[in-house]
């Protein structure tokens, strides 16, 4: 990596780092440094590492990202998507937190939802211990704790249920930008909430977004947390999702990832005591020369944790789709539960997938499965629907979206699926034309 | 309305039609009867328009067109029904949407307005009545863990929703016990009529007890090598197919059985599918 690729983000770090939020508290001013530090002296990622084997993130350490010139537009983007949904939603455009269009709603007691920027004050313990350690995750992990502006910040007190969805919203006006986003949840004993991270971006964006998502289940807590990635086709994303189970927690967690010229995403969850539970449910499409990477990552690291995980992955033109699945079972972790499937549809021949398993296994008694499939439209399923009168294009397109379906059945929340089923629509070839019947 | 005239077809450079010709009238139903590997699911795959199937020599016209210069959704929206001998299961695709878009398919062909949603629940419910189907199955996965008889209802469901004007039955009969048959039978039976034709294939004459048709015909070897009436069918059940002259012993099935088992929609890469 040359120096001056990264001289491009000394420079930014030092015009930013004393005007970011929380630039007056000691211990964030200090990790934020420390955490520039490493990504200076570690630069990149870059393929010659394992965990980026199959990503190249040379284009985006060469691209040029500047603030300013903001496009209209996004306040319209955003109370559209707010009108459509009941739930408290926090909204942050470029990085810096929204109050004039998010809409909060009431809230039970013991729930706080605030950004994060303004939790310096009251709530610092808290963000403190969630907040994370200079040396954890990969360079560009310690890129966005040196820049990270601001974030969400959701905490559940013991017990507390919280029945309307949660609603996050990273928007951008800033066409070609770069944000770094960190977002909070903290979900204490017997809890359970649902949290939706949307990413929209406006058309011809080609911004930078890097969001890191750290939660933190106690015992018996449950959270759903739904990711929707839907920047511009022109945009760069990366985003971390961390969280660490205490005993018999249960953590879904989904991703939908169709926007983005390259989009990773890492997600990682750590049972830290017995009978967790987790769902890693995943649903990427790219087009075009796009590339689209999962990189997950389960700890079972106590006994009789049980974890199913399936990412189903759509390839058209000449696109690049790529799954790593890592499961690590410690020694002791008997009674492990642990499914992974990994399934690729290519619609082009120039399309590529990748799908890599990665087990290790130290316990004795466990139940590991994994399986990964890469194929192309079913001919007898397509010729079957033709002999109904369904035209061989149409035909196709019910096929994909079926493909798809498949992934979106496992969101439970009703008005949640159906919102999905509809960005997933939007998307796919000839998806405009499937309405649910 | 159909007539097929001295039919040679191949799969993969095997010939396995080797002229065969048949007369079909508006509300006649014809039997094809005939051992194992005698060409009758080929039969239907060919007049469907199952592309590994090639049509190499003779003539097939159907209500006065060509019906092998047509596409597969042409020939269906043009009246030609195939009740598939094992129905492709289609996870994540719900059978109403799936039917409603078959239905609208053809209603566009002829000219109607497409279906609303309600209109078309109504009318499904009401046909799933007959077939004895309960209304979950509209919202579940197209024949996805349907069993053999709920698959084979679900094949005269669409019969009776499409419409069509020739309907070819494929071995419709098999792996359904008696009760399941004679629902089948009697879904069929209910679509008889003046101006629609039916072509019902079948390895055992038993389906025939429930299906009376009016001619039968002896496939062996690609081509018809008998036909009669229903007093056809009862003499192949007691004296076998090796009766008919030209019918030699019934070699076993070879090549690939269509899957009937769980399919997730796409098949694996470099088994040379085409996307």
């Amino acid at each position: 990596m040359s120096a001056d690729k990264l001289q491009v983000w000394a420079d930014t770090f030092g015009r930013r780092a004393g005007a970011l939020p929380g630039a007056h508290v000691p211990w964030l001013d200090s990790l934020r440094r420390q955490a520039f530090e490493r990504f200076m002296s570690e630069g990149w990622p870059t393929p010659r590492q394992e965990a980026w084997h199959h990503t190249s993130l040379a284009p985006l350490a060469a691209a040029q990202f500047e603030e300013g010139s903001a496009q209209e537009g996004v306040a319209d983007q955003v109370r559209a998507l707010v009108a459509a949904h009941t739930g408290h939603w926090l909204v942050f455009v470029d990085g810096a937190f929204d109050a004039s269009l998010s809409r909060l709603g009431s809230l039970p007691e013991g729930v706080t939802i605030q950004a994060t920027s303004e939790a310096w004050g009251g709530h610092a313990d808290t963000v403190h211990a969630l907040y994370g350690q200079a040396q954890d995750g990969h360079s560009t992990s310690a890129l966005n704790l040196a820049l990270a502006s601001d974030g969400a910040l959701v905490s559940l007190g013991r017990g507390v249920v919280l029945e309307q969805a949660v609603h996050v919203v990273c928007a951008v006006s800033e066409p070609r930008a770069a944000h770094f986003l960190r977002h909070l949840i903290q979900a204490q004993a017997g809890s359970q909430a649902t949290v939706i991270e949307h990413y929209i971006g406006l058309p011809d964006a080609a911004n930078f977004r890097h969001a890191v998502t750290r939660l933190q289940l106690d015992q018996d807590a449950r959270i759903t947390h739904l990711k929707l990635q839907q920047e511009s086709p022109l945009a760069w994303h990366l985003g971390e999702i961390e969280a660490t189970q205490a005993k018999h927690s249960y953590f879904a967690s989904h991703s939908v990832s169709l926007g983005a010229r390259l989009a990773r995403h890492d997600i990682a969850t750590h049972f830290q005591d017995e009978r967790c539970e987790t769902l890693l449910n995943g649903l990427y499409y790219v087009d075009q020369r796009r590339h689209v990477d999962h990189h997950t990552l389960i700890g079972h690291l106590k006994p009789h944790c049980v974890s199913h995980e399936s990412y189903r992955g759509i390839m058209a033109d000449a696109s690049h789709g790529v799954f790593t699945g890592r499961i690590l079972v410690a020694e002791g972790a008997d009674g492990t539960d642990a499914i992974q499937r990994n399934d690729s549809l290519l619609l082009s021949r120039l399309a590529k997938s990748d799908a890599r398993p990665e087990l290790e296994i130290y316990a004795d008694d466990v139940k590991c499965a994994h399986g990964a499939t890469v194929g192309q439209i079913d001919p007898d399923s397509l010729f079957y629907l033709r002999t109904r009168g369904i035209e061989e294009a149409r035909a196709r397109d019910i096929l994909i979206y079926a493909f798809a379906a498949r992934s979106v059945a496992r969101i439970p929340d009703e008005s949640l699926r159906r919102h999905v089923e509809g960005a997933v629509r939007r998307l796919l070839p000839g998806g405009d034309l499937l309405e649910a019947a | 309305m159909l007539n097929i005239h001295n039919l040679h077809a191949s799969i993969g450079g095997n010939e396995i039609l080797k002229g065969l010709s048949l007369q079909i009238q508006p509300g006649e139903v014809h039997a094809i009867m005939g051992p194992n590997g005698a060409g009758k699911s080929t039969l239907a795959q060919v007049l469907t328009g199952r592309e590994d199937y090639v049509a190499t020599e003779g003539t097939v016209e159907f209500l006065g067109q060509n019906l092998l210069e047509l596409s597969v959704e042409d020939r269906a929206r043009a009246g030609i029904f195939l009740a598939f001998q094992y129905p492709i299961e289609i996870p994540g695709v719900s059978n109403a949407y799936f039917m409603r878009a078959a239905v609208n398919a053809m209603r566009r062909e002829r000219g109607e307005p497409e279906l609303d949603a309600m209109d078309f629940v109504k009318r499904a419910k009401a046909e799933m009545k007959l077939v004895g189907m309960r209304d979950e199955f509209l919202y579940r996965s197209v024949n996805e863990g349907f069993s053999g008889g709920e698959k084979k209802r679900n094949e005269v469901l669409q019969m009776a929703l499409l419409e069509p004007r020739l309907a070819i039955l494929d071995e419709t009969d098999s792996g359904l016990d008696i009760d399941a048959m004679k629902t089948v039978a009697d879904g069929v039976n209910r679509l008889r009529s003046p101006d629609r034709a039916m072509i019902v294939i079948t390895h055992y004459q038993r389906l025939l007890d429930y299906i009376v048709p009016d001619y039968v015909h002896v496939l062996a070897n690609g081509r018809i090598v008998r036909s009669g009436g229903h007093e056809l069918a009862k003499e192949l059940e007691a004296k076998g197919y090796g009766w008919i002259e030209g019918v030699q012993a019934a070699p076993a099935r070879r090549g690939v059985k269509p899957d009937d088992g769980k399919k997730i929609g796409v098949r694996p890469a470099g088994r040379g599918a085409v996307a």
